[in-house]
């Protein structure tokens, strides 16, 4: 094991070298393109046996990596933001092929406008596609949940592509102490690229993505695939464990801080969720009692082991980095669905949307909601939705306002 | 005799597509597709695009004897790329016996060809990918009932050309030339002799190859699935489809109609058409009648100039 100093995307490109995969079709898009530069360069010194191409679009770009998966070898493809979502419709066809692969998004915003910082709106578009989806909080997860991909992306039991979600700037720009797993040790764990017995060859040809006729086929293919998902579950927190025996750093779906005792939770996934763990520390020491749930795995949703988590809460805060135009918090929608038949549901439930496009979630911010969650559970009156904004936002956008257009009243234009 | 039911062969008549799929009757992608893939012996992985050939394989069954992945629209030829560079990494690592290894052809119509599917395929040629990519191009989107493309020529009529199309065929052939890639053909499958050649040729050479094959389209082109033949045959006799290859960076021209005058006009073969209908009746349309023959016969000119 060897500690060092890691980027998120350096993590992730260790991630891919220590699976040793075997093929990169990429593209570049910021803030994901140092991926692929440092597995290029890699190549290129004779670190790596990989074959790595240039391709056209991403579309291009998961079209060879998953047509490479089905025929039998070890892959590997990275993106970001629109590049996601160029490639959208080969999300859902390569995991109809119950291919094994593996595909780090390092999250952005979406346009319009156009903006290179995070939030979840690109990933969770892909929520839907039947991709298994992990999301990382720090650098070393990363480097880790490679590994965990691999394993679960070509488990027997599965056979299906998994997307390993990292913020942008927040986590891909930021170096983080990381311990990089022995690669022995890793190559064990993950297994050799060999290991497949289902490539596609002359004498064993096979035939994929092919049409159905009426719904009784497509619904058993598809009900196959959910539920195959849905195993993936119990097959992550035992592959989270094995892992943990190994490098001493074990993985489960969730990951609770401070639950223990608390009246309040916060639910977060991501990088923004160590701002929430440094929070729950502050608030803590201020006398409250707050804790908080930061979600892993979020395709499979991990509903049972959510509800367990927040059973007998007071109340609970779900923080969404994305916003569903005029629905509101996605992830609020499916905790809500999680907890709605539980006798032991939290009293309250709260739904806030912040850090879109990279914009901070304070300790202030985290007080707020503590304190609104609180005074709610204790009122029995859940406040309606709020979207993160303070007057110090506006305000900055007031000025930005004048410069653009001088002559207009910005405030008129306020309903 | 056994009465247990029988499985249809596999390979009627020796070829390596069996027969019994949902192409209409008449279809002259279907005859060409057969034509190719007889050369081309089994150990084929087809990448395929969305187009009509997407219902050849339906689930349970598949007419070919080697594999199929059907990709999408507008990438099937970056599905290419990963199959063959997946079979590349598993051969040098002596993961995949040499006899294992597969000819890798997308297969795609003309929809997809000069649309959608051009940055991949362009991006394929680029890598200098070693592929077979045969377009059957029926001049328009079959699939869905035959609306314009950027095949459809000029003058025909389409689902969404009802006055016929006021522009021109996309010359694909063209393009893929500009790439310089190994080798580039166009065919018809009512000209066997000539195709065979061409795939045979093409056989012994790596890199990008394109089959472009003209494939007349009984539903959509309107004529009796009985005429495919004629009209292949005809549209090559009267000059509209040359026949030719380049490879090796130079062009030829592989059956060169008769000179103007002597040739068939290509009145003959518009009017087998319910598609050019509109050029005949209720009033004949001498101005894009002659415009299309003025085309083909500028086109020779300038072949037999420069031959």
């Amino acid at each position: 094991m060897k500690r060092t100093l890691l980027t998120g995307n350096g993590a992730a490109a260790w991630g891919a070298r220590l699976a040793c995969i075997d093929y990169l079709p990429a593209f570049p898009i910021t803030p994901q393109t140092e991926i692929i530069e440092t597995i290029s360069s890699w190549i290129d010194q004779g670190l790596m046996a990989c074959r790595m191409v240039s391709m056209d679009s991403e579309h291009s770009m998961i079209t060879a990596a998953g047509a490479a998966a089905a025929t039998g070898v070890r892959t590997f493809t990275a993106t970001s933001s629109q590049g996601l979502l160029y490639g959208m419709e080969m999300l859902y066809a390569v995991a109809g092929w119950r291919v094994p692969l593996v595909l780090v998004n390092v999250s952005r915003a979406l346009a319009a406008p156009v903006t290179l910082e995070p939030d979840h709106n690109d990933v969770l578009a892909a929520r839907d596609s039947g991709f298994i989806q992990i999301h990382c909080a720090t650098c070393q997860e990363v480097v880790d949940t490679m590994l965990l991909a691999y394993r679960l992306s070509e488990d027997k039991r599965l056979r299906l592509p998994v997307i390993v979600n990292l913020d942008g700037y927040y986590l891909s720009f930021t170096r983080e102490p990381v311990t990089l797993p022995d690669p022995q040790l890793a190559s064990r764990f993950v297994g050799p690229p060999t290991s497949r017995a289902d490539q596609i060859q002359a004498s064993h040809p096979t035939s994929l993505g092919i049409a159905v006729l009426g719904g009784s086929q497509y619904s058993y293919f598809r009900y196959e695939q959910h539920l195959a998902a849905l195993a993936a579950l119990e097959i992550y927190d035992d592959l989270g464990r094995d892992y943990g025996r190994l490098t001493g750093r074990s993985y489960s779906a969730l990951a609770c801080y401070r639950c223990h005792g608390a009246d309040m939770v916060f639910v977060m996934i991501g990088s923004f969720a160590t701002k929430g763990k440094d929070a729950v520390d502050q608030l803590r020491a201020m006398g409250l009692a707050v804790g908080l749930v930061r979600l892993r795995l979020v395709r499979p949703w991990p509903g049972v082991a959510l509800a367990t988590a927040l059973a007998d809460k007071k109340g609970v805060a779900v923080i969404d980095q994305n916003l569903s135009m005029g629905q509101g918090g996605i992830l609020y929608q499916e905790v809500a669905a999680a907890l709605y038949h539980r006798p032991d549901r939290p009293r309250v439930l709260c739904s806030y949307v912040g850090g879109l496009g990279g914009r901070d979630i304070s300790l202030e911010d985290f007080r707020g909601m503590a304190e609104e969650t609180l005074q709610a559970a204790a009122s029995g009156r859940t406040p309606p939705p709020r979207l993160l904004y303070t007057e110090e936002d506006l305000a900055q956008m007031r000025a930005a306002q004048q410069v653009a257009a001088p002559d207009i009243d910005p405030g008129a234009e306020t309903p | 005799m056994s009465s247990a039911p029988q499985k249809p062969s596999s390979q009627p008549l020796g070829h390596q597509l069996a027969a019994g799929t949902s192409t209409c009757a008449g279809c002259g992608a279907l005859q060409g597709i057969r034509l190719v893939h007889d050369i081309l012996d089994s150990k084929v992985f087809f990448v395929n695009a969305a187009g009509c050939m997407t219902l050849l394989s339906i689930y349970p069954f598949t007419p070919f004897a080697g594999a199929w992945l059907y990709t999408s629209m507008a990438s099937a030829a970056a599905g290419g790329q990963g199959v063959r560079d997946a079979l590349d990494i598993m051969l040098a690592g002596k993961r995949l016996p040499p006899q294992e290894d597969m000819q890798v052809v997308v297969l795609s119509g003309d929809g997809s060809a000069g649309g959608m599917g051009l940055s991949a395929t362009s991006g394929a040629m680029d890598r200098n990918l070693d592929f077979i990519y045969l377009c059957y191009d029926n001049e328009g989107y079959g699939n869905t009932g035959y609306q314009l493309s950027a095949a459809t020529p000029h003058g025909a009529r389409t689902t969404t050309s009802t006055s016929g199309n006021p522009g021109y065929k996309k010359e694909l052939f063209d393009i893929w030339t500009a790439h310089k890639p190994a080798y580039a053909a166009t065919i018809c499958g009512a000209e066997p002799g000539d195709l065979r050649k061409k795939v045979e040729t093409l056989k012994g050479i790596k890199g990008p190859r394109l089959l472009l094959a003209l494939s007349p389209c009984p539903t959509a082109w309107h004529f009796e699935p009985a005429d495919t033949i004629t009209l292949g045959k005809l549209a090559v006799a009267c000059g509209l489809w040359p026949l030719k290859e380049y490879k090796e960076g130079r062009l030829v021209h592989t059956k060169v109609p008769k000179k103007t005058g002597r040739r068939p006009q290509v009145e003959e073969y518009l009017r087998l058409q319910g598609r050019y209908r509109h050029l005949f009746a209720p009033r004949r349309n001498d101005r894009v009648i002659s415009e299309i023959q003025n085309r083909v016969d500028r086109y020779w000119e300038k072949v037999t100039d420069e031959g």
